[in-house]
């Protein structure tokens, strides 16, 4: 046995509600090392951290910690902290109203004599804390006054403070610029020459190339193993982290490809329409059996465009036409009639509805549809919930299990019957594979191809490009709330889309 | 086997509602044995079940609009009560044409019943306006009228009690006809019997839990929350006018101080009694009316036991801290625990 192992985790298996999030997970971690846990949306990374954490109880295996044979069960992240291990999260969990010094030592004051806070002792030893680590920041300055690369490192710096041997950083990068991130690093080094153990999530392989010393994979909630990051080119741990999903999912147009002649009139005919703050007015046409894909970086206006389509941001400027005829959309329910349907980015805030069953989630919008005095019968409910239920292979005990209790790709699922059961014309589907396991991601984009080819029209939205070149056959670009481009069958490729997402590329129609 | 079918009727919506309500009654029993005695004198029935059963008809009348109004908007209507003041200020004030006391209606009784539903449900309108449009808090929205309600009553009734001392007036309060049955009990029965089939040949009841549980979802869905939130509002006043009414006819006045005092709070923990999330979302009609008839028959309950009108509150916040307790969450998790507990050692004992 190595000497210098600070955490191991032995054969965790931890499960969901009938669904196995981990499945015998070995995770180990030196000291004075960085290592990279990679995976999925969905792979099991976070349970992981969260059964480390003691956020989450776990049903069979065990952790110990500096190789001695004691089994540790945190029961909370307080008691993981006692033992040890700290956690800094992609969002900042300190307090932005109070100094960084207080931040600091929030819960573990210094006290004088009578008890009292000694604040002078708390500034002079955030200070020497803060100049140890190399952060230039006063520490009687406001929290929320400091950038988030510097309230990344102060969180860091609080668990450094607190003796931790394992650092745990989750997604601690996703909203920092190059520079911040180059810093965030330096630090990283520096801990880990001083012997702290760090656990690094991410879902940027550059990063992972540039610090971190080891990867371990995992992959629907199981180990693929760990890896010498040297030993293991990008390639390859693509093909990991996919798995052997991955050359399925490289052919699943092949079938598709037969070309489509598209009649003249659009289904989607946008002028100049936008929405004031979100969205500059665009112009966009979608044909039947299309499938157009919107892209550009988060933020870029691909939500704020079919929104302001389909009536969920109300559109203030320019026309529509629907199959040629001049509408006038004002909420939702008129988008609906139009035979639109609108699959939301965010499912838990936009999408379920949380406590009713699959069943009512499955007819809620064909209900609201035919209107509150066309109630649809139990015998229709059933018959339709049943047919998506069977249709698109979701996972529930019953029809009539709450939503809430299915796993994130079953919830899309349902949401997907939900609009397919209203027959629309037009599917808008924003970000409809995020956080779902591979293999749902496969069934839905194929889904998506087959209602192509019966002739529906759908704008497909996703962050992932790969996925955007597999399922779509004109993509439109955006950046900064505008519409700036739009990319023909023959020039889908990934360098094309991300010179066009990057800009600086004259591509502009 | 029959330990799970057990849990199923223990695990049931209502079964804790239920037991709260039998509980209630046992308790009665025991310190009045003939409290489910039911006699008939002079024609109608008698009896402390019957008197329960009759006093909380205004409580699951308004108990079922705070129902719907809780479950749409999350919040709750404290309004209420007032509400029923300015539905018995209207009716009354148009039956006596002004005059303080009259003996005969001035104007049609239709009218006047008419007229009151309006108004209370013109302030059902009020608050649904506040709460659905501008998207002010349910509690902060309904203080208004909660406040300034009973005043506008009493404007109606230019500051005096208006008596009806007509004896068809006192027919909702009190008996229509040689009905057995006191006439607050039918109306509680038929409001009731109306909105619970409304909700089930609509699709009322599916929309308002829709909208409860994700606004954001049910307007994507095609919902328009705005229109469901306002009309759970206008349900509620328009039930506060009703129970209003037969309020003020059993005193057969418009006693804009005394009408309907306090009611919504015993409204909103009938709600709570019935067993549904004041929250908002999943909702149960009849649970809500259950927990009303608890109340009431807590009230009756302590009345019976000679405790003073003036202590009463004491003892009623005592009996619903044990009934809200039983009910949380946390107690449950407590007693699942110990019940895993013990059947583990029973396993481990059983093993060796």
């Amino acid at each position: 046995m190595e000497q210098n192992i600070v955490l191991e985790m032995r054969d965790i298996s931890k499960n969901f509600t009938g669904v196995r999030a981990l499945s015998h997970v070995d995770f180990t971690l030196r000291k004075g090392e960085i290592h990279a846990l990679m995976g999925e949306n969905g792979a099991g990374k976070s349970t992981l951290i969260k059964v480390l954490t003691g956020v989450h109880e776990f049903e069979s295996g065990s952790i110990h910690m500096n190789g001695e044979n004691k089994d540790i069960i945190n029961n909370s992240p307080q008691e993981a902290q006692a033992n040890g291990i700290s956690t800094v999260y992609q969002e900042v969990n300190l307090c932005p109203n109070l100094t960084v010094a207080e931040n600091l030592f929030i819960g573990r004051e210094p006290r004088n004599k009578a008890g009292m806070i000694s604040w002078k002792e708390m500034n002079a030893r955030s200070a020497k804390l803060l100049e140890s680590l190399n952060i230039n920041v006063p520490s009687t300055q406001m929290l929320d006054e400091c950038s988030v690369a510097i309230q990344q490192m102060i969180a860091i710096a609080r668990a450094v403070d607190m003796k931790c041997k394992v650092l745990i950083l989750d997604e601690p990068t996703s909203s920092l610029d190059d520079e911040e991130v180059e810093k965030l690093f330096v630090l990283m080094r520096r801990l880990r020459g001083e012997g702290v153990g760090i656990i690094f999530v991410t879902h940027f392989l550059e990063q992972v190339y540039a610090v971190c010393d080891r990867i371990t994979v995992l992959r629907n909630g199981e180990l693929v193993g760990e890896y010498e990051t040297k030993d293991l080119p990008r390639v390859m741990l693509v093909a990991k982290m996919m798995g052997k999903d991955f050359d399925d999912l490289a052919d699943i147009k092949g079938d598709h490809k037969d070309k489509k002649v598209f009649s003249d009139t659009p289904v989607i005919e946008a002028k100049g329409i936008g929405h004031k703050g979100t969205i500059k007015p665009f112009d966009l046409k979608i044909n039947k059996g299309e499938v157009i894909g919107l892209t550009g970086l988060l933020g870029s206006g691909r939500s704020e465009l079919v929104r302001s389509i389909y009536g969920a941001d109300k559109a203030d400027s320019g026309t529509l036409k629907v199959n040629g005829k001049e509408v006038k959309i004002g909420s939702p329910l008129d988008a609906m009639k139009l035979g639109m349907a609108y699959l939301p980015e965010d499912r838990k805030a936009e999408g379920i509805i949380a406590d009713l069953s699959v069943r009512e989630n499955i007819i809620i919008a064909m209900q609201a549809k035919k209107g509150m005095f066309h109630p649809m019968s139990r015998k229709e409910m059933e018959e339709a919930a049943d047919k998506y239920i069977d249709m698109l292979q979701i996972k529930t005990a019953s029809r009539e299990t709450p939503i809430k209790s299915l796993s994130g790709g079953n919830q899309q699922k349902v949401i997907l019957g939900r609009w397919l059961l209203t027959n629309p014309e037009y599917l808008i589907l924003d970000e409809p594979t995020r956080g779902i396991d591979i293999g749902t991601k496969t069934e839905i984009q194929k889904i998506v191809l087959d209602l192509a080819d019966q002739g529906m029209a759908v704008t497909f939205i996703s962050s992932e490009v790969e996925e955007m070149l597999r399922t779509c056959s004109r993509m439109a670009v955006l950046r900064d709330g505008e519409k700036v481009g739009e990319l023909e069958e023959s020039e889908l490729s990934q360098s094309n889309i991300m010179k066009a997402i990057a800009g600086g590329d004259d591509k502009n129609e | 086997m029959n330990n799970s079918k057990l849990k199923k009727i223990t695990h049931a919506r209502l079964f804790l509602p239920i037991v709260c309500l039998i509980a209630v009654l046992l308790i009665n029993v025991i310190k009045t044995p003939d409290f489910f005695n039911i006699t008939i004198r002079n024609g109608v029935l008698y009896g402390y079940v019957i008197d329960v059963i009759n006093r909380a008809s205004e409580l699951v009348i308004l108990a079922v609009g705070m129902t719907l109004v809780t479950a749409a908007s999350g919040g709750q209507d404290i309004s209420v009560g007032a509400v029923m003041a300015v539905a018995a200020a209207v009716c009354c004030q148009i039956l006596s044409g002004g005059a303080s006391s009259v003996t005969a209606y001035q104007n049609s009784i239709i009218l006047a019943v008419v007229a009151a539903l309006l108004a209370s449900a013109l302030c059902g309108a009020f608050n649904g306006l506040l709460v659905a449009k501008l998207n002010i808090q349910p509690m902060v929205a309904t203080l208004i009228l909660y406040t300034a309600g009973r005043g506008i009553a009493q404007l109606v009734t230019n500051g005096q009690i208006t008596y009806i001392r007509v004896p068809s007036f006192q027919m909702a309060g009190g008996y229509i006809g040689k009905s057995p049955v006191p006439t607050p009990v039918l109306f509680a029965i038929v409001t009731v019997v109306i909105v619970a089939l409304i909700l089930k040949k609509t699709a009322l009841g599916l929309y308002i839990e829709s909208v409860g549980i994700n606004g954001k979802a049910a307007r994507l869905v095609g919902l328009n929350s705005t229109m469901i939130k306002f009309l759970t509002y206008v349900i509620c006043g328009a039930l506060a006018g009703i129970a209003g009414l037969v309020a003020s006819s059993r005193i057969y006045s418009a006693d804009a101080n005394n009408i309907g005092l306090n009611l919504e709070m015993d409204a909103i923990l009938a709600v709570a009694l019935g067993g549904n999330f004041l929250g908002g979302g999943k909702f149960s009609l009849i649970g809500s009316v259950i927990g009303a008839y608890t109340i009431q028959a807590l009230t009756t309950t302590l009345y019976a036991m000679n405790v003073k009108a003036d202590q009463l509150p004491v003892y009623k916040a005592i009996v619903v801290i044990i009934i809200v307790t039983l009910q949380s969450d946390v107690f449950k998790k407590f007693v699942e625990s110990h019940r895993s507990k013990k059947v583990s050692v029973a396993a481990e004992g059983g093993q060796k």
